[in-house]
């Protein structure tokens, strides 16, 4: 077994004599004898570091990572290039191993991190205020519609279908927490329905949730879509990946009031799904109703600069069953990743980068729908990602696909019904023309075989 | 022989409360010198900003170089990009390695933070986690190629519903907090499941600020439960507020006092008579692994932090992992995808899978599978104490904290720091600064900021609340006691110093990279990012 303590059997004697006790027993005794657990818990022995390393070795060798395949997965998270310098900062103990910066006075790397953070997702969203950080995407898009509810207090909630089912599945969770309603608006060609969202709102719509680029892979025309809500005074939620949003318009120019997203892409692992960071941005009206943590600029008697959390008036260790949020850990050292991630990208670099992945990503589309058996499902513009529509079962040609050592996406029909042989392709910059080629390739083959199994079967 | 050493602790300490007219600081005092790290003009990244730095070099562009606006139209298209720093790769690495520094972390010193389990987080952790298997696995992979993690989440279950004594668990909550939401909408579910529509939560006013704030956002009212003199609940004023209208009781316990509840029993049957669920916030489970499990003591829903008693480092304020495990009448409800195992026809042995097709769940609370590389941590941690190393750490725990507490006990510290509850505490305690304020003129506050200049993280302050000036001390089982005896020595030299001079905790810290902050200036006027 292995032990991460230090105590000898002389000090465990010399501290049991200092409290008075006489056995480490004796320290339990306040814990009645009917639910003192008397037997050892039904787990495996311990094991020395060498051996559990070997086993977890195995675990994760079983597994299809990226590096496996070339993978084309995206829907929420993607496999971008995450810089070396990324691992050597977050794996600082200065960063990784200190808790919520509650002393300032020796935290404040910590808090400068996060003021950096907030700054950059600030000018990312185009909004005046970001906090330090919420879990992760579809969390962050329940607590805007939290935050819709704490503004203006009305109950229904309209959600595009083009915001991830993920999120979409998430709000539903909490709505019967917050007592509100959710209501799907449609798609239409491949982008949220504007005339069927005029026809939903009315002056007791609390808030419109919208996804930039949506699940699908559109640009959306936030800018209609959020003057249509305000005229009812909803607020405006769009929930954001933020790679596209080097060479988009900023939610927050567009008539956004709440700017979330998944912070994956910036400079953080696949992980299976997590750990990442969610931000969260919002107009100036909002700030004293923002979840979690957020860094401010001030002085200390000396008169040197120097940064605290700050509108703590707003959040649960102060304000119990009126804070604006119950959260209280969230995802420091991943928004570190983050702003590391978007200091090495600069300002040029991240626009260079959208770039790039808009020119793939047309030609992908094109040599995709290029194929006997694929056509597309929309013709929306997109940035990073597209979805295709396939004349043969997806589930099996993207089996067959893994096969050839290529996965081909998504399929869509998981979560969408009516897309049932949808496939959602991502590109990053790690999927070059070579691998594209390849994918097309790979595709035409495996529908073509999956139509001949078909017909050979009927 | 032990008594020996503790007589002679003792002596030292008497001879230190003796010679009380010569101050002895070993805490660094004001010198009028500054630091370097002091000196240090604490510039951000964007202040160091230049046109035409840069860090990343764009990948070739291999194909066909479209202008923008004919994939994208104009009117979609960005004007002025986002205004990132210009920096090269030498100037961010020295950037960010110089502000770790303004950090405090555990790696370099002791950090007896209170509720937060503040235990070493073995390196071997990082080494798995960051295994191409793990750290490059898409969420979205396919279940058959994903078995390794689905393996390790299933084993994770089983280990977590066997140490909670609680047969189902969902890895899927983020932190506590998330997992405090997802287990009263859960109690909301079974409540309503059953037609019945209950409209209040019982939290004791011990409670982390947490339990209000996520009754308040599942639709329920927050209803509060006193203390007793024990520092347990209130039995009388629970039974009074019990009634068919209460949904949960959410309890810690040990309880955010450290002190075991002895009366557990007798709550469990209180609550379930009225027909609501009893919630543990696993906050504090870091006392009782092995020794005592939620399950047993009557609880339906536990949280566990696995950032707190599994060891996922706590990284600055995350991340963490938040998961819960339930009791049968609860199962029905739980968030979904669960992970599950399936026997497989072929004989190929078992395969693991996700299932979603659970109709009655609540749904889910966030994306994908949970924080799955924090999963891994923990396993890893768990596979590497087995059952016998986990009830070890809880016993070193609990033996840590009632050492370091007989020490402040002690004359020269008792008088001032009295311990809130004179109980044998479980893994940490509570000491009430109330007569230091009046007798030595120095807050709770104050001490904690000297501490500072002593090298330690000041133990939680201000929390809980019922406490006046709350100390609340949490040393963990990886400390050593050279280590929780320096901390006990230095609690007394300030005191002894404050004695002589209260002026000098009032105005510390003096070592630190700055110095007090005007919080209430930040909250004014909030500057919470850099006007570029
Ligand atoms: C007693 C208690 N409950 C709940 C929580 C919330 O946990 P988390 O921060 O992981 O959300 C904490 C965390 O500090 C705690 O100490």
């Amino acid at each position: 077994m292995s032990s991460y303590t230090a105590a000898t059997q002389q000090d465990i004697e010399e501290m049991l004599a200092a409290i008075g006790v006489s056995s480490i027993d004796d320290l339990f005794a306040e814990i009645p004898e009917g639910v003192r657990f008397d037997r050892a818990l039904d787990l495996p022995a311990g094991k020395p570091e060498q051996e559990v390393f070997a086993e977890l070795n195995a675990l994760a060798a079983k597994n299809t990572s990226a590096d496996d395949e070339v993978s084309f997965l995206g829907a929420g998270m993607y496999d971008h290039y995450i810089p070396a310098l990324v691992d050597t900062l977050t794996s600082r103990a200065e960063f990784l191993t200190p808790y919520t910066p509650y002393q300032p006075e020796v935290s404040q790397g910590n808090l400068q991190v996060m003021f950096e953070y907030q700054t950059a997702i600030s000018e990312l969203t185009g909004l005046p205020v970001s906090n330090a950080s919420v879990y992760e995407g579809p969390s962050a898009v329940g607590a805007a519609a939290y935050l819709a509810k704490l503004a203006n207090g009305r109950k229904r909630h309209l959600v595009s279908r083009g915001v991830h089912p993920h999120s979409r599945e998430t709000l539903e969770t909490l709505a019967v927490g917050y007592g509100t309603t959710m209501e799907e608006i449609p798609l239409s060609g491949g982008i949220t329905d504007l005339a069927a969202l005029k026809e939903m709102l009315s002056d007791d719509v609390g808030a419109v949730i919208l996804q930039q680029p949506n699940f699908l892979g559109s640009v959306e025309d936030l800018a209609a879509l959020a003057a249509a809500a305000k005229e009812h005074g909803a607020v405006v939620i769009a929930s954001c990946d933020p790679i596209p949003l080097g060479i988009l318009e900023p939610p927050g120019a567009l008539g956004v009031d709440v700017a979330v997203g998944e912070g994956q892409t910036l400079g953080n692992r696949l992980d299976y799904g997590g750990p990442s960071f969610g931000f969260f941005a919002a107009s100036q009206e909002h700030i004293r109703r923002m979840p979690g943590r957020i860094a401010g600029e001030t002085r200390d008697v000396d008169g040197r600069r120097g940064w605290v959390l700050t509108l703590q008036t707003r959040e649960q260790h102060i304000r119990r069953e009126k804070a604006t949020s119950n959260i209280c850990t969230a995802q420091a050292l991943n928004a570190l990743a983050g702003v590391v991630y978007l200091g090495w990208l600069g300002k040029q670099g991240l626009v260079e980068l959208g770039e790039l992945l808009a020119r793939r990503t047309a030609y992908a589309r094109e040599a995709l729908t290029a194929i006997d058996g694929v056509t597309a499902l929309h013709s929306q513009p997109v940035v990073r990602e597209f979805a295709v529509e396939l004349d043969a079962p997806v589930e099996a040609v993207i089996a067959r696909c893994q096969e050839q050592g290529v996965n081909p996406g998504y399929a869509l029909g998981r979560d969408y019904p009516e897309f049932s042989n949808g496939l959602l392709v991502a590109i990053t910059e790690r999927r070059d023309r070579a691998q594209i080629d390849r994918l097309a390739e790979v595709l035409g083959s495996a529908i073509a075989a999956e139509r001949g199994a078909v017909e050979v079967a009927g | 022989m032990s008594d020996m050493a503790s007589a002679q602790t003792a002596a030292q300490h008497a001879a230190g409360e003796l010679g009380e007219d010569t101050v002895q600081v070993t805490g660094s005092v004001p010198s009028g010198g500054e630091t370097p790290q002091q000196r240090d003009a604490a510039k951000t990244i964007y202040e160091k900003s230049k046109a035409g730095r840069r860090a990343f070099m764009v990948p070739a562009t291999d194909v066909p170089d479209t202008p923008l606006d004919q994939l994208i139209p104009g009117a979609l298209l960005r004007k002025d990009p986002a205004k990132l720093p210009e920096v090269a790769e030498p100037e961010l690495v020295r950037h960010y390695t110089r502000i770790s520094k303004r950090n405090f972390d555990l790696d370099s010193g002791f950090y007896p933070l209170g509720s937060c389990t503040m235990k070493h987080n073995p390196r071997l952790h990082e080494r798995v986690a960051a295994l191409p298997g793990n750290s490059r696995l898409h969420p979205l992979q396919s279940d058959s190629h994903a078995q390794g993690a689905l393996e390790l989440m299933y084993n994770l279950q089983h280990a977590l519903g066997e140490i909670a004594g609680l047969p189902h668990v969902s890895l899927q909550p983020s932190a506590g907090s998330h997992g405090e939401l997802a287990g009263v909408l859960l109690t909301k579910a079974y409540h309503e499941d059953r037609g019945d529509q209950r409209t209040k939560v019982l939290t004791p006013d011990t409670a982390h600020g947490t339990n209000p704030a996520t009754v308040t956002m599942c639709g329920y009212e927050v209803v509060k439960v006193g203390t007793n003199p024990d520092g347990g609940v209130d039995l009388e004023d629970l039974r009074a507020k019990a009634d068919d209208q209460v949904a949960c009781l959410m309890l810690t316990n040990p309880n955010t006092l450290g002190l075991f509840d002895p009366n557990i029993e007798e709550i469990a049957k209180i609550v379930h008579d009225v027909g609501a669920t009893l919630y543990y916030d696993g906050a504090n489970l870091n006392a009782v692994m092995g020794k005592s499990r939620p399950g047993d003591m009557g609880f339906d829903i536990v949280h566990f932090n696995l950032h707190k008693s599994f060891t996922q480092p706590h990284g600055g304020g995350g991340p963490g992992a938040g998961p819960i495990a339930v009791s049968e009448r609860i199962e029905p409800f739980i968030t979904r995808p669960q992970v599950v195992m399936a026997e497989s026809s072929n004989g190929d042995g078992p395969r693991f899978e996700l299932d979603y097709d659970r109709p009655k769940s609540i749904g889910r609370l966030r994306g994908f599978q949970g924080n799955y590389g924090v999963f891994v941590r923990s396993y890893a941690y768990i596979r590497s104490l087995g059952a016998e190393g986990l009830k070890e750490a809880s016993e070193l725990a609990v033996l840590n904290a009632n050492y370091l507490l007989a020490r402040l006990k002690e004359a020269g510290v008792a008088e001032y720091l009295p311990v809130a509850f004179d109980r044998i505490c479980m893994h940490e305690f509570v000491l009430s600064g109330a007569p230091m304020k009046k007798d030595l003129g120095i807050r709770t506050l104050d001490l904690a900021k000297r501490l500072l200049d002593h090298g330690y993280h000041p133990p939680t302050v201000y929390f809980p609340l019922l406490v006046e000036e709350a100390l609340l001390v949490e040393p963990t089982e990886t400390e050593t006691k050279e280590t929780l005896d320096a901390f006990a020595d230095a609690v007394a030299d300030i005191l002894r110093e404050a004695k002589a001079d209260p002026t000098i905790a009032q105005s510390a810290p003096y070592s630190t990279p700055v110095r007090r902050l005007d919080e209430a200036a930040a909250a004014k006027n909030p500057v919470v990012r850099q006007p570029l």
